[in-house]
């Protein structure tokens, strides 16, 4: 099994899908009903003067994540949800379900019956590491230098927890499966950590005004 | 870097209203999607490849995207009649594929080939422009379609500001390894891609508001009647039904 992992991360990895096919119609339902629910608060908090800003933003996003890093002889791709979470708060809902419905028209990744499932399973860890973690980075350089570490690999643990539940609560012998997924995806929350540690500092030494927004 | 391939085309499929085609992507992929018998999902898989035929797509282009499909797809059937507990069907060696998860494994394949081909076939044959403007007219909220537009708008201006980026980082002789320095310099780029994004975005919001925009995009496009619109409604309806159908029917034969 061991030598399958650095595979199936690479299959899993991408942006965190589930493809089309593997769920069942009550997983597939109840994530459309949380990211329709997700959604509408996104939307409510985001006026029409902020709706270009959202919307390059999500570009960037969609962008930054087709940049593979190296991860020994494998590469990653990046996932940035912490990070999106981190400058958009609940806004990260309606700009997550854009840049996969991007997605799927460009490449085909995921689908139209999985889009609520995978906007759930990118965007709720992103406003979990909002409220988590946005105040955490702003204070001594130590603490700020674990809160981002800490936003970066939670966001994609939940993301990758989110996604065996998922597919443990369409059938319940895909616990191993899902076991597997979270383990392979250890690697990439490491990077996503590091990365999210220098993005931010990056941030706050370049563009300060971005991390301070109180949006809701 | 960033295809939209299918779009371009003069196929009966391009031509068809893209609500309807919005519309019926959905039904039928959700049906696909629930359905588990093997005649009804072998029947989806070659109405999809009919519907991809019909559209007259690039078929390499097609294969290309199929085959990252079944690179999941083949762990799939690596991992699932390993791990899932029943009967065993065969063995090679010390591993045992039992056949209730042989069974799941090509039910997935069929389910997720067929929905990918029609997708390709019915979503990646219209331009995002149609999308968004079908989308608005199917009473999906206004702010989430400018946002649909804006972004894919701006995909492109940042892919193109990614490259310039990474260009410049390539001339001053940056090779990407496992190793700090590498991840630092991803992490600045990327956080050179979102401070750039935002100050554009500013710029593109007051341009916005300089010209008038008061939150609604006017299309140009005005969807002109078209008989072939209705006989491609009554056919997805049919095909639509008659799957459904059947497949309930199967299934309260074997309940």
């Amino acid at each position: 099994m061991v030598f399958l992992i650095p595979e199936l991360s690479k299959f899993f990895r991408i942006d965190m899908h589930i493809s089309e096919g593997v769920l069942n119609a009550p997983v597939l339902i109840s994530g459309a009903a949380l990211a329709i629910a997700g959604t509408a608060i996104g939307l409510k908090q985001m006026d029409y003067d902020r709706v270009a800003h959202v919307g390059v933003l999500s570009a960037a996003f969609f962008v930054a994540s087709l940049i593979h890093v190296n991860v020994g002889p494998s590469s990653a791709h990046l996932v940035l949800n912490g990070m999106l979470g981190l400058l958009l708060g609940w806004t990260a809902f309606p700009a997550i379900l854009v840049a996969l419905i991007l997605q799927s028209i460009f490449f085909q990744f995921g689908g139209i019956t999985t889009l609520g499932v995978n906007t759930i399973l990118m965007a709720l860890p992103a406003v979990i590491c909002y409220y988590a973690f946005r105040k955490l980075i702003h204070r001594s350089p130590m603490l700020a230098m674990m809160g981002s570490f800490a936003c970066g690999f939670v966001s994609v643990l939940l993301s990758a927890l989110l996604l065996g539940l998922a597919l443990v609560f369409t059938e319940k012998n895909f616990w191993s499966l899902s076991g597997l997924i979270v383990a392979a995806n250890l690697p990439v929350m490491i990077i996503e950590g590091i990365i999210t540690v220098f993005c931010v500092a990056f941030l706050k030494k370049v563009h300060p005004e971005m991390l301070n927004q109180e949006i809701s | 870097m960033i295809p939209e391939v299918f779009a371009g085309g003069n196929s009966v499929i391009h031509s068809i209203d893209p609500r309807i085609k919005v519309v019926s992507a959905l039904v039928y992929s959700l049906v696909i999607a629930l359905s588990n018998s093997f005649i009804i999902l072998l029947s989806a898989l070659a109405i999809s490849v009919a519907l991809v035929m019909a559209a007259q797509l690039d078929t390499r282009e097609v294969l290309k995207r199929l085959t990252v499909l079944w690179g999941f797809i083949l762990l799939i059937w690596m991992l699932v009649p390993l791990t899932y507990p029943g009967a065993t069907l065969f063995r090679i060696g010390p591993l045992g594929f039992s056949s209730p998860g042989v069974f799941l494994a090509a039910q997935i394949s069929l389910k997720s080939t067929a929905i990918l081909l029609s997708l390709m076939a019915l979503l990646a044959t219209m331009s995002i422009a149609a999308m968004g403007h079908a989308l608005g007219c199917l009473g999906i909220p206004d702010k989430l379609v400018h946002l649909l537009l804006i972004t894919y708008r701006y995909v492109f201006v940042m892919e193109q500001e990614y490259q310039r980026l990474i260009r410049a980082m390539k001339i001053r002789g940056f090779k990407p390894g496992t190793n700090l320095h590498s991840y630092q310099s991803y992490a600045y780029l990327v956080g050179m891609l979102f401070v750039h994004a935002s100050a554009r975005a500013d710029r593109v919001s007051k341009a916005m508001k300089c010209r008038g925009f008061t939150g609604r995009f006017h299309s140009l496009r005005q969807f002109e009647p078209d008989p072939r619109n209705r006989l491609f409604t009554v056919f997805m309806v049919f095909i639509i039904i008659l799957l459904a159908t059947v497949e309930v029917w199967i299934q309260t034969i074997h309940s």
